[in-house]
């Protein structure tokens, strides 16, 4: 990259309005004045109509993976109890594979490949963040109630 | 008896339009669009060379005509659209075909944008249905140029290219002003367009939501500028080529007047305040005047006016104005804070600050302790060299040519030794009269550049001062001048050698000089005279100043070849990595 930025995910789609698109970047910064030099030289771009900085806003924020894992009929239900905790959905099998989609935090879903991988990972497809701003923001400037202020 | 068709075969380049004697012209497909969208836009030169991909366009321009020269290289062309925008302020045009026509622009269009130049370039691009099957002469020009232009466009349906060039002469001039480029498909010039869509895409007025420049100055920060101004005891101005682009040269000479600030400049502001003018200090940086580096470090406030704090002005940027409070006024909010830490941002075009600043009245500092200080400097370190009894100096050449010209002159230069000298000995009485490569540092820009200067101010002295081995970089442009009778005055101060490589090698590479020397070298004069101008060599200083005079007052083109000194160097210098108070080659008189 031409301004030595590390991009970690980058997700795209269309928005409610035709014609503009939203994306989603994660992106790995040393210090603020890189932060402020990153989103200064995207707002910069023609095509950009606005740059948010939601790291330190309330968010949801979702990556969806789907990892193909070995897993022959002898030991596939204990497979399945084990992950049951994340929730996973089995989108496909074969004779000896299963493939489970899993959404949601990119912790679980290190957590989750971390859990799966000794059954041994045959694929990873993971789609990178994409996340939406909270409507009810935590009020910066809501009166103090603490007496011990 | 069959007629004679022999005796005058040869084609007259100048006959456009007399074979298509009163019809009026009626635009009917993509290419007649285009030409009829620069004629919109008041387009009165462009600069560019043919190929297959725009002879749609050649076509059209042929029956609709726009002044267009004819260049000897795509570099050649671009240079020169940079040159007359510089002078100009406004946008140069470049047309090229697709393939090699648009990758040779492509140095040019870097040029353009680091140094924020305004230009509109129009490429040709291979057939709609072929891009993408590495058809002949097809380049992804949109993928090379995305990061080298401020924007860039593919025409996808004939009936936006007048929205497209409006916008594209907009973005491109204004804001902080830079290259746009459209890629124009082959087979979308050939479609005929819908005269009500055409019309509709020509009339929409200029919508782009993610484009809004910020010209005018926030009230709260030009309060705390003012404040920070009236406490400060040594404050100092850095005027850049911001300035320039403004048209703030009265703005900033009043303000600098009215409280009795010092000024110094970047290499591409020089011009911006009188080069006379008793404030201005010079110019700083790498190879700037020791008293100017030592306002900057000395400086208790520090007022950068459209300049971006490059490397090669800031030094060592840990150590840079150590002492100063900055306020940074920029039209681009990605230029505050990229390279040094500002206490007042001002995000506005320079003029409109400047306007705000001086609006208000305010308490001058007193100023004349700090004036005494660096007029004193200024006294004890001025540029120097040392005579030599056998041999021009590059300097003492410069010296002459500023005092035939009495600084009036529009001056280009390439990049190198000679580059600086000119920024140090040719002081600008005038704005937009200095050309050079800022940025980039690119050879092979002068020449050129001299040549669009010379078409944006016909009446004007135009002088391209260029090193030996970067006017041989666009040298095939000398048939212009006759083609055009432009009577640009090619200064080569010759040192057989690439002066600034070989300058370092002698200094950082204890006098290794790998590749740096060309001891052999063209005879200038003969090649001059191959393209039918009048070339001189000067060989000592004796005869100097009467060749210059004589070569640089006549109404014609010239080549003056002015061997001089080879191992001279620039001096004083900021080496690499070090703060703007660690000169070398500093002398006090």
């Amino acid at each position: 990259m031409k301004r030595q930025f590390n991009i970690e995910s980058i997700t795209v789609g269309h928005t409610e309005q035709l014609n503009i698109s939203k994306m989603t970047f994660v992106v790995n910064v040393e210090d603020e004045v890189k932060l402020e030099q990153l989103i200064k030289q995207l707002s910069k771009q023609i095509d950009v109509l606005k740059v948010n900085d939601i790291t330190e806003k309330s968010i949801v924020l979702r990556e969806l993976a789907l990892i193909k894992v070995v897993s022959p009929g002898n030991i596939r239900l204990e497979m399945n109890a084990i992950v049951e905790p994340f929730r996973p959905q089995i989108i496909d099998t074969s004779k000896n594979v299963v493939t489970y989609q899993v959404v949601g935090h990119p912790d679980k879903i290190d957590a989750f490949i971390e859990l799966i991988r000794p059954y041994g990972i045959k694929e990873l497809t993971r789609t990178g963040i994409t996340a939406s701003v909270r409507e009810t923001q935590p009020s910066d400037s809501a009166p103090q109630l603490s007496i011990l202020k | 008896m069959t007629a004679n068709v022999s005796a005058s075969e040869k084609l007259d380049a100048n006959a456009i339009s007399q074979s298509q004697p009163e019809k009026k012209f009626k635009p009917k497909n993509g290419a007649d669009l285009l030409i009829q969208a620069l004629h919109d836009q008041d387009v009165e030169i462009v600069f560019g060379y043919p190929g297959g991909a725009v002879l749609h366009l050649y076509d059209a321009m042929y029956k609709n005509p726009i002044r267009h020269i004819l260049t000897r290289h795509e570099q050649g062309a671009i240079h020169a659209a940079e040159g007359y925008a510089r002078v100009l302020n406004k946008p140069g045009v470049v047309i090229a075909t697709s393939g090699p026509g648009a990758t040779n622009l492509v140095t040019g269009i870097t040029d353009a944008m680091i140094d924020s130049i305004p230009l509109v370039i129009f490429t040709g691009q291979v057939a709609t249905s072929v891009i993408g099957s590495d058809a002949f002469q097809e380049a992804d020009v949109i993928g090379i140029t995305t990061p080298i232009t401020k924007h860039n466009y593919q025409v996808q349906d004939v009936n936006d290219i007048p929205r497209i060039v409006k916008e594209a002469f907009h973005i491109a001039n204004s804001g902080r002003k830079g290259p746009v480029l459209i890629d124009f498909p082959k087979n979308i010039s050939a479609d005929v367009f819908d005269e009500a869509l055409a019309e509709a895409s020509r009339e929409k007025e200029i919508y782009l939501p993610g484009y809004q420049p910020n010209s005018k100055p926030n009230y709260l920060q030009i309060q705390k500028a003012i404040q920070a101004i009236s406490e400060s005891k040594k404050p100092l101005v850095l005027a850049g080529a911001g300035v320039l682009f403004a048209d703030a040269r009265e703005e900033l000479t009043a303000f600098v007047e009215k409280y009795k600030i010092p000024v110094v400049n970047t290499l591409l502001g020089l011009g911006s305040i009188h080069g006379n003018h008793e404030l201005n200090y010079g110019m700083a940086g790498m190879h700037g005047a020791v008293v100017a580096n030592d306002a900057i470090q000395n400086a208790d406030l520090l007022i950068n006016i459209g300049a971006r704090f490059d490397d090669r002005l800031t030094g060592d940027t840990k150590l840079f104005a150590p002492n100063a409070t900055i306020i940074h006024i920029d039209i681009d909010p990605a230029e505050i804070g990229k390279n040094i830490p500002t206490d007042v941002p001002i995000v506005a075009d320079a003029k409109e600050a400047l306007i705000a600043i001086l609006k208000k009245d305010f308490q001058a500092p007193d100023t004349n302790a700090w004036i005494d200080y660096l007029n004193e400097k200024q006294t004890n370190y001025p540029y120097w060299y040392v005579e030599d009894e056998r041999e021009i100096l590059p300097q003492q050449a410069i010296q002459l040519i500023h005092s035939i010209t009495n600084g009036d002159a529009i001056v280009t230069t390439d990049v190198g030794q000679h580059q600086m000298w000119v920024a140090q000995y040719y002081r600008q009485n005038h704005g937009h009269r200095w050309v050079t490569s800022g940025g980039l540092g690119t050879m092979g820009f002068g020449f050129p550049a001299a040549i669009g200067a010379q078409f944006a101010k016909p009446d004007k002295k135009v002088i391209a001062i260029c090193g030996d081995a970067g006017f041989q970089m666009t040298a095939q442009e000398l048939a212009l001048l006759k083609e055009f009778h432009l009577p640009v005055k090619i200064v080569i101060l010759n040192n057989f050698a690439l002066g600034m490589v070989r300058q370092w090698q002698q200094t950082f590479y204890e006098g290794r000089y790998s590749q740096s020397l060309m001891p052999v070298q063209p005879d200038f004069v003969k090649l001059a005279d191959a393209y039918g101008i009048k070339g001189y060599q000067i060989d000592t200083l004796d005869e100097a100043s009467a060749i210059f005079e004589e070569a640089l007052n006549s109404d014609e083109p010239v080549l003056i070849d002015c061997r001089v000194k080879q191992v001279e160097n620039v001096y004083p210098m900021v080496p690499p990595g070090k703060a703007l108070h660690e000169m070398i080659g500093v002398k006090k008189f």
